[in-house]
């Protein structure tokens, strides 16, 4: 499904990661662990095409294409959806005409008819239950006067209508309480299956007792220096990165 | 009296048999350029005018020779030639495309992407023949025009072109005609005052509703109000009444100047709301033509509670200067200015509004959204006045701009005068860009970059879209994004 083979990547002519090599088979799901500045949130920005984060080196296939070569947006439309750390506020855009719009890129790109007023409604309404939220946060601006768990939560019901294969949520834990949390992960176990992939990133374990991941990696310095089983983020969760990333102590 | 004399041959030599201006069965379709009192006999006596009309034009002319153009707004243009300007064509044009194959492409390809029927794009493209279907096209039959006419009328509601009116309810013109923008207001409005050509004239009777949006739609042969057009709309004692004026469509036109006057009065417990939305053609994107649309609009709250609410989406021109505004007269009155200006490439705009209060407890709002991408100049100019006796009056008034690119740009100029104590100015200001973020979160969506513009254009000016009558508001969104298409990226 994807597979990054040497990838170095540059920000404001700055190196962030320097070879990243990772393979993630459909029906998996990787956590990608590491210390703050260790080029996670890089690698997920990457990932869904985001100017200015300009790849110097290396490959990323998708699917057997050839990721890098596709626009945000086609990316977007194919299937990869970022959730992002800090959701964007888009002050006055009805957050049910901004998710159709998009829901219906994505399913002209797939060949699907649109859907009309009525039939999105219903789907998302379907998928708004599923992460326990109230239909009036869809009725309000995108994320404008959002609490940070409502903007999470808003974060994974885009994610359920859009139905992408390749899901990046990037801190999609971070400012969620614990009922929240335990929302937030049943809706991305609701998404997996055998024909999708995700990857997590992620400061803490919690996350991952509610979402088990298949394999955790430890990004360090724009490098993976470790991979495990869910073993490995226990590890961390007890004695920190010291082990990994010398100078974290 | 050399110029009369050049007048007179220059109209023969068109084929006239001009004698005096007074003759009114010359084939002619243009006056000569320029503009002395022949020419305003002229288009006085080919639209049959009253004598009193002529000499209201003629006092015009006068004037208008004595003031000086305004220069004090932040617009830049090269100087023009009023005397290298034809101020009379007849309304029939016959040089028109004959079939939309004859039509610039680039004018089709935006008809398609604003959904536009292929029938209307004829009209609008100036096709010729096609006026006649221009009603058929919007509504399907002439017959449903016909039946709205009709319920107007019984309605008592007066809804014609502004020579027609002239004929047919010469008091009401003559009373209110220049009532509210006099003559000698400005160097524009003085100008138009002298030459206008045609127009709209509503006339709303006592306790009426107007049933329905009145758009130029409705109208046969308003598609050629030409260069100078004059609107005068009254709502009489608790009436209502609704105008659109404009299209979406993009419209060319052979005349670069513009200078529109519209004049609206509210009498007691009277509501106008009078929305625009203005489409037309900006110029190259080196600045090149464009239209300079030097328009004075401007409505009278005379009657206690009464109400006049302007909603504008000025996309097009190259130079756009207009100030919608409310005198609010009558106590209560309540006075509105939405408006979305957009400015791409090496567009211009000054605009804005002025409240007047003048009676107790008058209020007002304006909620100001600008729009500047590419080399485009914004500016928000503004006048919140409160005279002295205007007990209580309240205003609120904010005035955001967004800004894409970093050679474009926004301005603001408010200015506030209050002469009475009780009163309460609220002004707030912001000036943003269209983050990376923004962009980055729709694209990531499967927006593409067009798309994630139009939308967070359409966002950010939501407060003025949505005061749009239906009829206009979805494609006026359309509009939006279309007339920023290419900014980003």
């Amino acid at each position: 499904m994807l597979e990054i083979k040497n990838l170095h990547a540059a920000v404001d002519g700055k190196e962030i990661l320097k070879g990243i090599d990772l393979t993630v088979k459909a029906g998996e799901v990787h956590a990608i662990m590491g210390p703050n500045g260790s080029g996670k949130s890089t690698l997920a920005y990457v990932l869904a095409g985001r100017a200015g984060y300009e790849v110097t080196e290396g490959s990323v296939s998708y699917d057997g294409k050839d990721l890098l070569a596709m626009s945000a947006d086609e990316r977007a439309r194919d299937g990869v959806f970022l959730g992002f750390q800090y959701p964007v506020e888009l002050p006055g855009v009805n957050g049910m005409t901004f998710l159709r719009t998009a829901a219906n890129a994505v399913r002209r790109h797939r060949g699907l008819p649109e859907l009309d007023g009525i039939d999105f409604l219903k789907l998302l309404r379907q998928k708004a239950s599923l992460l326990e939220m109230d239909d009036s946060l869809l009725k309000r601006a995108v994320n404008v006067g959002f609490s940070g768990g409502e903007k999470k939560r808003n974060e994974i019901a885009q994610m359920a209508v859009l139905d992408p294969h390749l899901m990046v949520l990037d801190e999609t834990d971070s400012g969620l309480d614990i009922d929240a949390l335990k929302i937030v992960s049943k809706g991305i176990n609701a998404l997996r299956g055998p024909d999708k992939a995700t990857v997590l990133v992620t400061h803490y374990q919690r996350l991952l007792s509610y979402v088990e991941p298949d394999v955790v990696h430890i990004l360090a310095r724009g490098r993976i220096v470790a991979s495990g089983g869910k073993e490995l983020a226990l590890e961390l969760e007890r004695d920190g990165y010291i082990n990994y990333v010398p100078e974290a102590a | 009296m050399a110029a009369t004399t050049e007048t007179q041959q220059a109209l023969k030599d068109i084929g006239g048999d001009y004698k005096h201006g007074f003759v009114t069965d010359i084939e002619m379709d243009v006056a000569p350029k320029g503009l002395n009192e022949d020419v305003i006999r002229m288009i006085s006596a080919k639209k049959e005018e009253p004598e009193w009309l002529l000499q209201w034009r003629l006092e015009a002319f006068r004037k208008w020779g004595r003031e000086e153009e305004p220069e004090w707004a932040k617009v830049h243009y090269p100087a023009i030639d009023f005397q290298d300007i034809h101020y009379y064509a007849a309304p029939k044009r016959k040089d028109g495309p004959k079939s939309l194959d004859e039509v610039d492409p680039e004018l089709l390809d935006t008809y398609a992407k604003l959904g536009i029927p292929l029938r209307e794009q004829e009209v609008l493209a100036g096709v010729m023949g096609s006026p006649n279907i221009a009603v058929d096209a919007v509504f399907d039959s002439v017959s449903v025009a016909t039946t709205y006419k009709k319920k107007l009328e019984e309605m008592g509601i007066i809804f014609g072109s502004f020579s027609e009116a002239v004929k047919t309810h010469p008091e009401l013109i003559r009373k209110y005609l220049g009532s509210v923008v006099p003559v000698s207001d400005n160097f524009y409005a003085t100008l138009n005052s002298a030459v206008f050509s045609d127009g709209t004239f509503v006339y709303v009777p006592k306790g009426v509703r107007c049933p329905m949006e009145l758009s130029t739609y409705f109208r046969i042969n308003t598609k050629e109000t030409g260069q100078f057009e004059r609107t005068l709309i009254i709502a009489d004692e608790g009436s209502y009444v609704s105008y659109l004026e404009g299209c979406t469509a993009p419209m060319r036109d052979e005349n670069q100047l513009h200078a529109a006057v519209v004049e609206l009065i509210a009498l007691d417990n009277a509501e106008i709301k009078y929305s625009t939305v203005q489409n037309w053609y900006p110029g190259d994107k080196n600045g090149k033509g464009g239209i300079y649309n030097f328009v004075t609009k401007r409505g009278a709250c005379r009657g206690v509670n009464s109400k006049i609410s302007w909603t504008q989406v000025e996309t097009g021109s190259a130079i756009t200067w207009k100030y919608p505004s409310c005198i609010l007269q009558g106590d209560n009155s309540q006075g509105e200015f939405y408006s979305v200006a957009i400015t791409n490439n090496m567009q211009q705009a000054d605009t804005g509004t002025k409240m007047i209060h003048i009676g107790k407890n008058t209020r007002s709002r304006i909620i100001s959204k600008g729009i500047s991408a590419g080399r485009g100049q914004n500016t928000y100019r503004g006048l919140v006045r409160v005279m002295a006796g205007a007990e209580n009056a309240r205003n609120y008034t904010q005035c955001d701009s967004l800004l894409m690119g970093d050679k474009c740009g926004a301005h603001t100029v408010p200015y506030i005068e209050v002469k009475n104590p009780s009163a309460q100015i609220e002004h707030e200001a912001t000036t943003s860009k269209i983050s990376e973020d923004q962009l980055f979160y729709c694209l990531q969506r499967g927006l593409t970059q067009e798309e994630a513009v139009a939308m967070i254009v359409n966002g950010f000016c939501k407060e003025v879209m949505q005061n749009l009558p239906m009829e206009f508001a979805v494609e006026a969104q359309k509009l939006l994004g279309i007339s920023l298409e290419g900014s980003v990226g």
